[in-house]
């Protein structure tokens, strides 16, 4: 009976392994790996993946083989020979893990820190392109400021949604609100630094994109921001991964990334419609 | 003999005043209902449990059913709810209602209760030699509490908004701005915070009793060294609860008090929700996060350690040799305790706290690993050359291991606040936890459950069926969790109703594999049910020790009789695991036995 749990403990241990060698669901089509980074920050992150991955599988492998011979060799034994204990006992055991799992914290932990940083200790650069993401139960909406570079003051008694006025703004009094520009796409330009400001309407929602690397929390009443620059044209799924209420699965909007060009007629096209 | 402590001499006529206190009660309400007996009120919560997690588990068949065949009619469930599954099929929001009573189910009344307040109230003060806890008044207080809370949680299924949405973890302000948020967020989630706040005060009472029995109530000779690693895990479990639950009882007020009665701890000014301008200002929801959390992430622990103490405690039993050191094993536990408390922000990466504080809490968060790797080595380190028995039971504390190694590795990822930013709220962290906190503590209980089964009925389970349970559970469980972290991998967003985005949609094939082991996994349970019914009626009689294991409690027949010891006061002799004796006529020498041991 030993026996049989070192066989399948072994068998299920290498099965695991294999969607995470070959990226795919057991030679389906189906891809079951990060999609390719689109982000100037996320290689780092992806290099720490693959690197934690290598040396969580190898811990994973290497304890659940271990475990299994033990129990293969020494399950129901027949012999007379005396119990015997491993070699250097408890101490080696500790010694182990504080050198292995140690090296392994402090390794992971200082390039960690840098993959981090990249996203959240490097402040934006100056000149890059401000949008504003409102959340709310359940679309994102997105704000440019416009010609005048400045965003209008928010006024959440002002909201009316079947108005359009998603943001609560006040154009009649406020002069900046008047060119500020509300999507429901967020475009932005290839290759541009992005900052992006974060505003909750009503509950915590949260803002992921999986290509971008990037999923930063809507905090009511906490304005945040993130930034980070797409380095690949295309257009990508924005999803809310904050539990939001009834509509949370459908709370979606697109992120499309346009070369300069493409980006200002698009900017134009929505001046226009304002 | 001679270090038999005066502490210990004392606590004898401690021991002595408990037997006069209460004696054997007659009738039918003070024996089996409102018991004071320890061995009733740890079968009572093993009861509750049980309950408690086939509704749990019925609960997510209907979440795997309805992700993967999302227009499937399940018959009967209109009956449960006509709004929430009108004709059978799931609303989006009673999805999400399922899943927050899944998640409370499993979590405070599964988790907290089968390991911890079970088999800790019925094995804690034999396994010390005492004749009940130390204030068994409270200790039936704690329970019938816990059921209050249970049936108040229950009650929510029925309340025409339908049962809470905001998933186990309540997040402010969804969970606090009431039903303007939506359906399910009115008086459902109120009893929702009523359930965990009558559920504090029960934890914290039965804490505090096993605290006191630890400490107090030690028969003579049984040093804190002579423990049992499983009352030592009850032991530091019960300090971990004290302080945890402590932090979320005012926390679940404050969110009443949110909801109810118009204060605002946890909502800021300006939100607008359903249109409707909120009248509240100057609460934080990070606050609840921050709160919640300080309790959530001891709150694995209560859910792990207690099965870490049975699994040792099992092993060694079966292993027929005590583990390479007893001391080190509770050395780590006290070490994973303590930083159990300074962990709790790496639930919130990408909360918007600090982004500094997520580095601040990520080393302790990875330094956790340490004690965690030893204790797994140890186990590892003492199968070797052991003589290793497999039973149903060691069978379960072999598949912890395995459950507990593949949990843990991918906490590895998640405690790295930069891959976290990719893996946050994707379903490998729904894999993390189930294989960590759910199905190693799960499997901490079933092990329990066939090692101890012929100790509490008096009557063998079966072997057979047992290990067919084993088999089927153990390979089950991977099938379903392990896809769970590939999903993650591509992203795969947890909470979601139905998969409807372009990415996701590729994924449900997945899906569809993980719902068909756990419905055929979920069946496999019913061998266990069946096993446990039917042994308990017709089980082979059990006799005193039939697993020839060394502690207290396979010294007294099988039931203990009402005081445990027969009126008598064990004296203990000797370290908890003597076994491999080799003066010794049988491989072992039991605690109480004044046989010399020569090692």
């Amino acid at each position: 009976m030993g026996k049989l749990f070192a066989v399948i403990l072994v068998v299920i241990a290498l099965a695991s392994a294999i969607p995470i060698i070959t990226h795919t669901w057991y030679g389906s089509g189906i891809t079951l790996a990060p999609p390719p980074d689109i982000s100037t920050h996320g290689h780092a992150i992806d290099k720490q993946l693959s690197e934690t991955m290598v040396e969580a599988g190898l811990a994973f492998l290497a304890a659940q083989l271990l475990l299994a011979f033990f129990v293969w060799k020494f399950a129901g034994r027949k012999d007379d020979k005396p119990i015997k204990t491993f070699p250097g006992g408890a101490k080696v055991m500790v010694i182990a893990a504080v050198v292995l799992v140690g090296s392994e914290i402090l390794a992971l932990g200082v390039l960690g820190q840098k993959a981090w940083a990249n996203v959240y200790f490097k402040p934006a650069a100056p000149d890059a392109l401000q949008i504003q993401a409102q959340a709310g139960q359940f679309a994102f909406y997105f704000r440019y400021p416009g010609i005048d570079g400045k965003f209008g003051a928010l006024h959440p008694d002002k909201i009316d949604e079947g108005n359009s006025n998603f943001f609560g703004l006040d154009p009649a009094n406020d002069v900046e609100s008047r060119d500020d520009i509300v999507s429901g796409e967020m475009a932005v330009p290839v290759n541009r630094e992005v900052v992006l400001l974060m505003h909750a309407k009503d509950v915590g929602h949260s803002f992921y994109v999986r290509e971008l690397r990037l999923q930063q929390d809507f905090v009511p009443g906490l304005d945040l921001s993130v930034h980070f620059t797409a380095t690949k044209i295309g257009k990508y799924e924005i999803v809310c991964t904050q539990l939001c209420g009834l509509g949370h699965y459908n709370m979606k909007a697109y992120l499309n990334v346009l070369s300069q060009e493409d980006f200002d007629s698009w900017m134009k096209q929505k001046v226009s419609e304002q | 003999m001679s270090e038999v402590s005066a502490h210990a001499v004392q606590n004898h006529s401690v021991n002595h005043d408990v037997a006069h206190h209460h004696a054997p009660p007659q009738g039918f309400i003070r024996k089996h209902v409102f018991s004071l007996d320890h061995k009733v009120i740890g079968k009572q919560y093993y009861a509750l449990a049980l309950v408690a997690v086939f509704v749990g588990m019925a609960l997510s068949w209907v979440m795997r059913i309805h992700l993967v065949w999302p227009n499937a009619p399940i018959p009967g469930l209109q009956w449960l709810s006509k709004t929430g599954a009108p004709g059978g099929i799931v609303t989006p929001e009673y999805y999400l209602s399922l899943l927050t009573m899944h998640g409370t189910l499993m979590v405070f009344f599964v988790l907290t209760n089968a390991p911890f307040a079970a088999f800790g109230n019925y094995f804690l003060p034999i396994q010390i030699g005492a004749e009940d806890m130390a204030f068994p008044r409270f200790n039936m207080m704690s329970f019938w509490i816990t059921f209050l809370a249970f049936c108040i949680l229950i009650a929510a299924f029925f309340v025409p908004d339908g049962p809470p949405i905001s998933g186990w973890t309540a997040y402010a302000p969804l969970s606090a701005v009431g039903s303007d948020a939506g359906p399910g967020l009115g008086l459902g989630q109120t009893l929702w915070g009523l359930s965990i706040f009558v559920f504090c005060i029960a934890s914290l009472l039965g804490s505090l009793n096993f605290i006191a029995t630890t400490l107090d109530l030690r028969t003579k000779g049984m040093t804190l060294a002579r423990m049992p690693i499983c009352t030592w895990a009850w032991f530091i479990t019960s300090c971990i609860a004290l302080l945890a639950f402590a932090v979320l009882l005012p926390a679940s007020l404050l969110l009443i008090l949110d909801r109810v009665a118009g204060t605002s701890f946890f909502i800021p000014a300006g939100l607008v929700v359903s249109d409707r301008l909120q009248p509240h200002s100057g609460g934080s929801p990070l606050l609840w996060q921050h709160l919640f959390w300080f309790f959530g992430h001891p709150e694995v622990y209560i859910a792990i350690l207690p099965a870490m103490g049975i699994v040792s405690h099992i092993l060694i039993n079966s292993m027929r040799r005590p583990l390479l050191s007893h001391r080190v094993v509770i050395y780590c536990m006290m070490g994973i305790g303590f930083l159990s408390y300074i962990v709790w922000g790496h639930h919130m990466f990408v909360s918007g706290m600090n982004p500094f504080s997520s580095l601040l809490f990520s080393f302790p968060t990875l330094i956790i690993t340490i004690p965690a790797t030893i204790m797994t080595l140890i186990w590892l380190g003492s199968l070797y050359g052991s003589r290793l028995r497999i039973t149903a039971a060691s069978l379960f504390a072999l598949g912890f291991i395995s459950m507990f190694v593949s949990g843990g590795v991918s906490g590895f990822f998640l405690a790295q606040p930069s891959i976290d930013i990719y893996l946050h709220a994707t379903y490998f962290v729904v894999g993390h936890f189930h294989m960590v906190m759910g199905v190693a503590s799960i499997f901490g209980v079933f092990a329990g459950t066939y090692f101890w089964f012929p100790k509490m009925t008096g009557r063998m389970m079966s072997e057979k069926l047992g290990k067919l349970h084993f088999w089927l559970t153990f390979i089950g469980t991977y099938c379903i969790f392990m896809p769970f972290h590939y999903l993650g991998l591509a992203g795969n967003v947890r909470r979601y109703a139905v998969f409807v985005d372009d990415f996701l949609v590729p994924l449900i094939p997945v899906h569809r594999f993980i719902t068909i082991a756990a419905l055929l996994t979920g069946a496999a349970q019913l061998i266990f049910l069946y096993n446990l019914i039917v042994s308990r009626f017709r089980g082979e009689p059990a006799p005193p020790n039939p697993w020839d294991c060394t502690s207290l409690e396979w010294s007294v027949p099988s039931p203990p009789p009402f005081d445990n010891f027969g009126g008598k006061h064990p004296v203990v002799y000797h370290d908890p695991y003597q076994y491999g004796v080799k003066s010794s006529k049988a491989d072992y020498v039991m605690q109480d036995s004044p046989e010399q041991v020569n090692a």
